[in-house]
């Protein structure tokens, strides 16, 4: 399993190149990338921060995880930090595995799952402003302070 | 040998403090707007989550809009209310996350 959050441009082709082993039937990539508006609002740029100990804990556990409850060979997880511009990736999804089935469907659930838990915030720079992105809810186990 | 353990017995009890510290963090929209409440900061002993959540309510330090939808975390695993804090714990209190819902 490849983990990593970084603050340079993440080269998705290679990554998934680089995980492919023999037994593989199946590479599944998940490229999220920087839209270049939100409902119509034009965005500039956004500004990713993480919870950094915490977001690199969840994205291994959630690796291991999806390995466990798909059968997939292995996973690559990365995700950027930092400003970023439109079209440029910010999460990278990449998973091995022998049958297409359980590549899709692990990639799916990884990022879906990623999406409500692993501690990462982004703020979108529009051209007449800048908020921070409403974020998921959480999902009702660890909704801890929504008394 | 006795005399060893009971210098020690009376030590910790002594010092058996009844407040302790946590070390609170803040992250995305709610450090912006409530970092005076970042940083160590003491609780009496034996406070749980959901008590330290209800000392900052009484603060007013963060908006309640935003406490009311965080998640909290503990040494940086998800916690519920009901958990008791120990002396060291570092407790974030983590809004929404926002790898964006579309």
């Amino acid at each position: 399993m490849k983990i990593e959050l970084v603050r340079d441009p993440i080269d998705g082709g290679a990554l998934a190149e680089e995980i492919k082993a023999g037994s593989d039937g199946a590479v599944c990539v998940f490229d999220g990338i920087v839209r270049d508006n939100t409902r119509g609002r034009r965005t500039l740029h956004l500004d990713y921060e993480a919870y950094e100990e915490m977001a690199l804990t969840q994205m291994q556990q959630l690796s291991e995880q999806a390995i466990t409850k798909f059968g997939v060979r292995d996973v690559t997880l990365v995700h950027r930090l930092g400003r970023l511009l439109v079209g440029e990736t910010s999460v990278l999804i990449v998973v091995a595995s022998a049958h297409r089935g359980a590549a899709f469907d692990a990639c799916r659930w990884l990022i879906d799952t990623l999406k409500k838990q692993v501690p990462i915030w982004k703020k979108e720079q529009f051209v007449d402003g800048a908020v921070w992105a409403d974020g998921e809810p959480f999902p009702e186990e660890i909704a801890g302070a929504a008394q | 040998m006795a005399v060893y353990f009971g210098v020690r017995f009376t030590y910790s009890y002594a010092v058996r403090p009844s407040t302790m510290r946590v070390k609170m963090r803040l992250f995305g929209p709610l450090k912006e707007s409530g970092a005076s409440a970042e940083g160590w900061r003491e609780l009496r002993s034996g406070e749980s989550v959901g008590g330290l959540l209800a000392v900052l309510r009484g603060e007013g330090a963060l908006p309640e809009k935003l406490l009311a939808a965080s998640a909290v975390a503990v040494n940086q695993e998800y916690a519920l209310p009901a958990q008791v804090l120990q002396d060291g714990d570092e407790v974030a209190i983590l809004p929404p996350v926002s790898g964006g819902r579309q």
